[in-house]
């Protein structure tokens, strides 16, 4: 009884947090934009260690620090002078150490550790409203922005001289994506959140025809290594985000390897 | 639909620089309804410049663009970036384009009209250029375009296809009284489809109609001699380019 109080939590807040991380991972591979979701993340911290300091709301302070770096980015990727991949790895890395930085100044009790790799069994029945909350509204933005979001991601002047408002929706991409890093970060931690992204949505791309058909699998996958990984996290007692991960990419390799055995046998 | 004298489009002393480096100056260029203007000019001339301000894609240094508040664009890119990890069919790329309700003919329509219904459910990364271009033109043409913008919509197709193309443009033109502007450097071809040509390197070198551009010594200059019909043409473009040193240097596509 003990064991299901602690797995129901996690497991019905961590699927919910796969489903909008799906959509937006999905999107982090059309847009080749991997890296920038590993500076996000890193960034996270940044925004655990101004909460603490300041005691203002962690998760908060992490979705604000998110989308202040995303505009930040957008705005500096303007001019050419610095290609977009070292300022993400200016921007990931300066914000980390500052991040880890001024977490050791706080002269409290940090528990590092669970901001890094994920504290998804501290998860309660009282957080799960505004984790819940919090992805339905990065899902209902996605529904009714999906058509402009798509015709952007494919090409980006066709787009605007049909009428999508590029810049806003590259605005939008971004702060939903900062949310979700922000849910991810309890899931899975810091250092994992893109694998929580771009893993099942990866491994999607195999039987995918469509962009939908894409994400509905990534978002199945996800809510599979979920279930995997806490189930094996509780049975080893071992940590629940690592273990997500783990099972994630245990699902990655296993598509590859089926899509090249089905490639084989076609020829 | 618009009257045959309405004016889609008006430009007037258009001039556009970048980094104080004249790409465009002071061109002047309009389009009515129903017509077919053709941009041709050397490679790196402005054409595609030219294509990207008319779009508002790009905006002018000087100059004032006048485009008729009920246009509605259908464009084809020079080449459009298709990558593999996007999964989509032709169908659902061609779902993805959208007109307003009383004009909108579905997209199993114009999958007819252009004979591809074959390809609904391929892959739109696994397409040849021909059918490829066949889809942009549908994505086009979904959108009930009153004004179709085509950047070098033939390259790639072989003669055959060009001329099939051509045809099919005047074609469109009566059916849905659009004016068509597009650059092209398939000048013997286009001559044939065309209404009125202007000639492009940074100004306008000439312009008016093909007979006319055709003899202009500005063309001439630039482009050279017009082929005539009897003789076999060996039709080819260099890839690269020799320079004085006698290296060889890659000549990019587009301008």
């Amino acid at each position: 009884m003990l064991l299901l109080s602690l797995f129901l939590p996690a497991l019905i807040g961590g699927c919910w947090v796969a489903l909008a991380a799906a959509p937006l991972g999905a999107f982090v591979i059309w847009r080749k934009q991997a890296y920038f979701g590993d500076a996000l993340s890193h960034s996270a911290l940044l925004g655990v260690a101004l909460g603490l300091l300041f005691h203002l709301s962690v998760n908060g302070m992490v979705m604000g620090v998110c989308v202040v770096l995303s505009i930040a980015l957008m705005l500096l990727q303007r001019q050419r002078m610095i290609s977009s991949d070292a300022l993400l790895g200016v921007i990931a890395h300066f914000s980390l150490a500052l991040g880890l930085l001024l977490a050791s100044v706080t002269q409290q009790n940090v528990d590092l550790m669970s901001y890094l790799f994920g504290d998804i069994l501290a998860v309660h029945w009282a957080d799960l409203s505004w984790m819940i909350s919090a992805v339905c509204l990065v899902l209902a933005i996605l529904w009714v922005l999906w058509p402009h979001l798509l015709a952007m991601t494919l090409d980006v002047e066709l787009a605007q001289v049909e009428g999508t408002p590029v810049f806003w929706m590259q605005l939008v991409l971004m702060v939903l994506t900062a949310i979700t890093v922000a849910l991810a970060m309890k899931v899975v931690g810091i250092l994992l959140i893109t694998a929580l992204m771009v893993i099942p949505a990866a491994s999607a791309r195999y039987w995918a025809k469509t962009p939908e058909q894409m994400v509905i699998i990534a978002g199945v996958f996800g809510c599979l290594s979920i279930f995997m990984g806490l189930l094996f996290s509780i049975t080893i007692d071992a940590p629940a985000g690592p273990a997500i991960v783990v099972a994630a990419g245990s699902i990655f390799f296993m598509a590859t390897l089926s899509q090249a055995v089905s490639c084989r046998r076609s020829k | 639909m618009f009257e045959t004298t309405e004016t889609l489009l008006n430009l007037k002393q258009v001039s556009f620089q970048i980094n104080q480096q004249s790409i465009l100056s002071q061109i002047d260029l309009h389009l009515n309804a129903g017509e077919i203007l053709t941009l041709v000019g050397p490679n790196g001339a402005g054409k595609s410049t030219l294509l990207k301000i008319i779009l508002g894609l790009l905006k002018p240094s000087s100059g004032s663009i006048h485009v008729h508040p009920q246009v509605r664009f259908g464009y084809i890119p020079q080449k459009i970036t298709l990558d593999p990890t996007f999964p989509i069919t032709v169908r659902r790329y061609l779902q993805m384009a959208r007109a307003p309700k009383a004009l909108y003919k579905g997209v199993d329509y114009w999958l007819a009209t252009l004979e591809i219904e074959y390809l609904a459910s391929a892959a739109l990364q696994s397409l040849s250029g021909g059918e490829l271009q066949r889809v942009l033109l549908a994505r086009a043409l979904l959108r009930a375009p009153n004004l179709l913008v085509l950047d070098e919509p033939t390259q790639g197709l072989d003669m055959v296809g060009q001329q099939a193309f051509y045809q099919r443009l005047g074609q469109l033109r009566e059916q849905l009284h659009c004016g068509i502007l597009l650059v092209s450097h398939d000048l013997h071809l286009v001559m044939a489809a065309t209404d009125r040509v202007i000639c492009i390197h940074h100004h306008v070198c000439c312009s008016g109609c093909p007979e006319d551009v055709r003899q202009h010594p500005e063309f001439l200059q630039l482009l050279g001699a017009f082929p005539q019909p009897a003789l076999a043409v060996y039709q080819h473009h260099h890839d690269h380019q020799h320079h004085l040193s006698g290296h060889v240097e890659t000549v990019i596509s587009g301008s």
